[in-house]
């Protein structure tokens, strides 16, 4: 998705005459267009191959249905309970009875939580858009002061050291690192909990969450951390070399307005596409991180949907997956366009 | 410009989170109210519908059935005024009704009910997963308001054991489509002594007292279980004191119990099987001479030992020595090697030079599938392979998914589990009579056996306790002059439970166990201690 934003070369045009802002507008409003016009397509596709992976899959629901039940059940009844759930009809058929009940704003029974599909949504994503946002945001935080510092310094400790850890991190699988943070903070030195999103028993309140929130967030931020760190201090080590920050340091300017208002701005522009392309990553992270910490998120019941071959649960997801990662690409490329005036958008 | 002002800005937001992390101290809830009580349980329900099998042996806490099963495991009025009382053919049972219970919701109890509940498991588009245990029931009427009556297919001498089944309210069962879409699933409305107040599905449940309970509103006022999958995590938990009691297998709970201050161990038969099956689609496993062998090659007593902790009895037919007005002492199979490969050589399965045997060009050797989710099937399937082999039988070892191991049943051996003490008579018939021969798991190895048939069906109709265990027993007798399966043991149960409540009772437990059955089977009954 990021190919379609382009940076080109600084030119003389583009400094001396200011591109008016209508027309600025015009060519986010096509980029928007566009891309939606293709989300659509993309959307239908990814939906209907998740349908016919889970229908080919060696998973069976109707164990979910009976459970540990299917055990003392006769033949009959296990046949029974396959035709009244529709489960002999062909993949085709389940799916076009899944799309209208979509088309008519029913998404569905979930066979896994049964529940409406829409309620177990409703009750789960809230969780998992607040888990999401903070590990973020400390992902965000964590990669701009420790990039920016090594690539400060470079060849310096910090730089080193920041690297080294980058590199290790980029390797390590986001359920390793969370079950290495249960190991250290709940096992050997218990200052937060580790599982669910209150103490045993205990009411949602702030309290209760802020700090049930402390450790799964800070492991998802953690683990998506390495490539944005990575990137922004070599990003930012380019923008040092630019001439405008050379002209900058000739003016005599402080070290620090060099380098936090005149390289880091230029460095920053590609960290926001990056952004938007780690999504997928982040909701990958999340379905692992959710899983260990026991999180009653939206990304912990992907898993169960799947095993179970859920279908109406499973579909949804994966649209509403989809959805935000088409979304986020979209955003960081807006948020470029708006950002650097030397960008066109191609599409 | 950005960047500066966001930098200070966000640390002070990382700061606050790491503050607002170490400001409050960890504290275990379950020191603050002596009336409620928490519990970590490893299996949570898909969902709490009768009809999908929550609670079907009782002891479910939401509802309540007709009868409920006492600590001898005999069924006792529950929303029936009194004893149900069968007609004299006994293919009808008259259930009078207790009157004056409502249900948490507020309506009355009555007997539209209990027909409405019935019917509905009866009702094939409801498809309820606990249809296939009443296929004795052939309807159910109500007589009046506040009785009701069943009329079976056949006589059915323990059917007051059956009826622990919950009652629903009339219109929470009335929605159409499968029993899988009822909100009472997630949102259950029943008569008994707790009301669900909150399930947050993969975290936690929690119950209160039923003010209104006919038994009287429980002592015991709020209970929490929260669900904990690892029994690794469970058990340090419990350890560090978050938890009023959990179940564990045997040799993590003992070990727990040495560390943990004030909790208690409680140890539970069962009548919980673990069998191996013996196929007759199999020319191997389907020869006398070489079940008749692996019942004698197996070492039962040392498998509990080395692999359950000594938690566990020997098991040689589904009946459990716990139950002795039932089991019969001449059935049961002593581990002897040197007769099982008597009984081998007679039947002319001769050694190989590799020691495996073979009669003709059939070599013995089959597959033993497992489900490798269960350790303990896991770990009783080796062991059986080792014994096996030692007799020169070659056990093939395969762990696969239910999925997998389904379509294979008819001619692959498989580790089962099962079993309930309540009525072991219609327990075996479904496991072994051939009637049932490859109906889903019920007798998956199509097991046949005239003399066990006739046995069993004598013991479900017997007219009284006394026919119905000497007909038990000569099932078990003929079962073991022709075993269809190798038993291999009945689990035993281990919990954990904190010391400051009166009024535990223990119990013989079926294969469902957890926090529903275990210790706190009649918690509704147990006091706080001050």
């Amino acid at each position: 998705m990021g190919s379609v934003v382009e940076r080109r070369a600084l030119d003389a045009a583009d400094v001396t005459t200011v591109q008016p802002a209508r027309r600025r507008g015009r060519e986010i409003g096509i980029l928007v267009a566009w891309r939606l016009g293709v989300a659509v397509p993309v959307v239908a596709v990814v939906a209907t191959g998740v349908f016919l992976l889970a229908a080919w899959s060696p998973f069976d629901p109707i164990y979910q249905y009976f459970g540990a039940g299917v055990f003392s059940a006769g033949d009959a009844a296990v046949a029974n309970a396959r035709e009244q759930l529709g489960l002999n009809d062909s993949v085709w058929t389940q799916l076009g009875r899944w799309v209208g009940g979509l088309l008519s704003g029913d998404l569905g029974q979930s066979l896994s939580f049964r529940q409406p599909v829409g309620t177990v949504i409703a009750q789960r994503l809230p969780w998992t858009l607040l888990l999401v946002t903070l590990g973020l945001v400390v992902s965000v935080v964590l990669s701009l002061v420790a990039g920016v510092t090594a690539a400060w310094r470079q060849g310096g400790w910090v730089d080193r050291a920041v690297t080294a850890v980058g590199h290790t991190l980029e390797g390590l699988p986001p359920f390793v690192l969370a079950l290495g943070a249960i190991a250290v903070f709940a096992v050997a030195w218990p200052l937060l909990p580790v599982a669910g999103l209150t103490d045993a028993g205990a009411a949602p309140t702030l309290g209760q969450v802020a700090r049930h929130v402390v450790l799964p967030a800070v492991v998802l931020g953690i683990s998506q951390m390495p490539w944005l760190v990575l990137h922004v201090r070599s990003s930012l080590l380019g923008a040092l070399d630019e001439d405008h920050v050379t002209g900058a340091r000739a003016r005599g300017l402080p070290e620090r307005v060099v380098v936090l208002r005149h390289a880091l701005p230029t460095a920053l522009l590609p960290f926001v596409t990056v952004l938007g392309n780690r999504l997928p990553e982040v909701v990958t992270g999340a379905v692992l991180v959710e899983t260990v910490f026991s999180w009653p998120g939206i990304a912990a019941a992907v898993v169960t949907a799947a095993l179970s071959v859920d279908f109406p649960l499973l579909a949804a997801l994966t649209l509403l997956t989809t959805t935000a990662v088409l979304l986020g690409a979209l955003l960081a490329d807006v948020a470029v366009l708006v950002l650097d005036p030397r960008v066109t958008a191609d599409g | 410009m950005i960047v500066a002002r966001f930098v200070p800005l966000a640390a002070a937001a990382v700061l606050a989170l790491l503050v607002g992390a170490c400001s409050a101290p960890t504290s275990g809830p379950a020191a603050s109210d002596p009336g409620s009580m928490v519990l970590a349980d490893g299996y949570e329900p898909d969902d709490v519908n009768p009809l999908m099998g929550y609670g079907e042996e009782g002891a479910s806490k939401i509802y309540d059935g007709l009868t409920a099963l006492d600590a001898q495991r005999e069924p006792q009025p529950a929303l029936a005024a009194s004893a149900p009382v069968a007609a004299p053919d006994g293919l009808s049972w008259t259930v009078p009704l207790r009157p004056g219970v409502t249900f948490h919701d507020g309506t009355a109890f009555d007997a539209t009910d209990v027909v409405a509940t019935y019917k509905a498991v009866l009702d094939p588009t409801k498809a309820a997963t606990v249809a296939s245990g009443f296929s004795m029931v052939r309807d159910v009427v109500a007589v009046d308001a506040g009785t009701v009556r069943f009329d079976l297919t056949r006589p059915f001498l323990l059917f007051p054991g059956r009826l622990t089944l919950p009652i629903a309210p009339s219109e929470a069962v009335a929605i159409p489509g499968p029993a899988s879409d009822m909100p009472l699933g997630t949102k259950p409305v029943g008569t008994g002594p707790y009301r669900m107040v909150e399930w947050r599905q993969g975290s936690s449940m929690v119950l209160e007292a039923n003010p209104s309970y006919f038994g009287g509103a429980p002592a015991v006022r709020r209970i929490t279980v929260v669900f904990a999958t690892d029994d690794n995590t469970r058990a340090q938990r419990v350890a560090a004191g978050e938890f009023d009691g959990t179940v564990l297998p045997p040799a993590l709970a003992k070990g727990i119990a040495g560390q943990a201050q004030d909790m208690v161990l409680r140890e539970h038969a069962s009548a919980d099987y673990r069998t191996i099956t013996m196929p007759f689609g199999n020319p191997v496993t389907a020869d006398p001479a070489i079940r008749q062998a692996l019942n004698r090659a197996v070492n039962r007593q040392g498998m509990i030992d080395a692999l359950l902790a000594g938690q566990g009895r020997p098991a040689s037919t589904p009946i459990p020595e716990v139950l002795p007005e039932e089991v019969e002492p001449a059935a049961q199979f002593p581990f002897d090697p040197a007769q099982a490969n008597a009984i081998l050589d007679a039947a002319g399965w001769t050694r190989g030079a590799d020691g495996i045997r073979a009669r003709g060009a059939l070599p013995a050797r089959f597959t033993l599938m497992y489900n490798p989710a269960d350790t303990v099937r896991r770990d009783l399937a080796q062991a059986f392979a080792s014994d096996a082999r030692a007799i020169g039988v070659d056990v093939r070892l395969e762990g696969l998914g239910w999925d997998a191991i389904d379509p294979r049943l008819g001619t692959d051996a498989v580790v089962l589990g099962g079993g309930n003490p309540f009525d072991t008579a219609f327990k075996s018939w479904q496991l072994l009579s051939s009637v049932n021969a490859a109906d889903g798991y019920n007798n998956p190895g199509s097991y046949r056996n005239a003399a066990v048939d006739q046995a069993l069906d004598a013991a479900i109709a017997a007219p009284d306790r006394a026919t119905r265990a000497a007909e038990l027993r000569r099932f078990q007798q003929a079962y073991a002059a022709d075993p269809g399966m190798v038993f291999l043991t009945f689990l035993g149960h281990s919990y954990l439970t904190r010391d400051r409540f009166d009024g535990y009772q223990p119990v013989v437990e079926p294969h469902t166990h957890g926090t529903t059955w275990g210790p706190w089977w009649n918690v509704e009954r147990w006091t706080p201690r001050t």
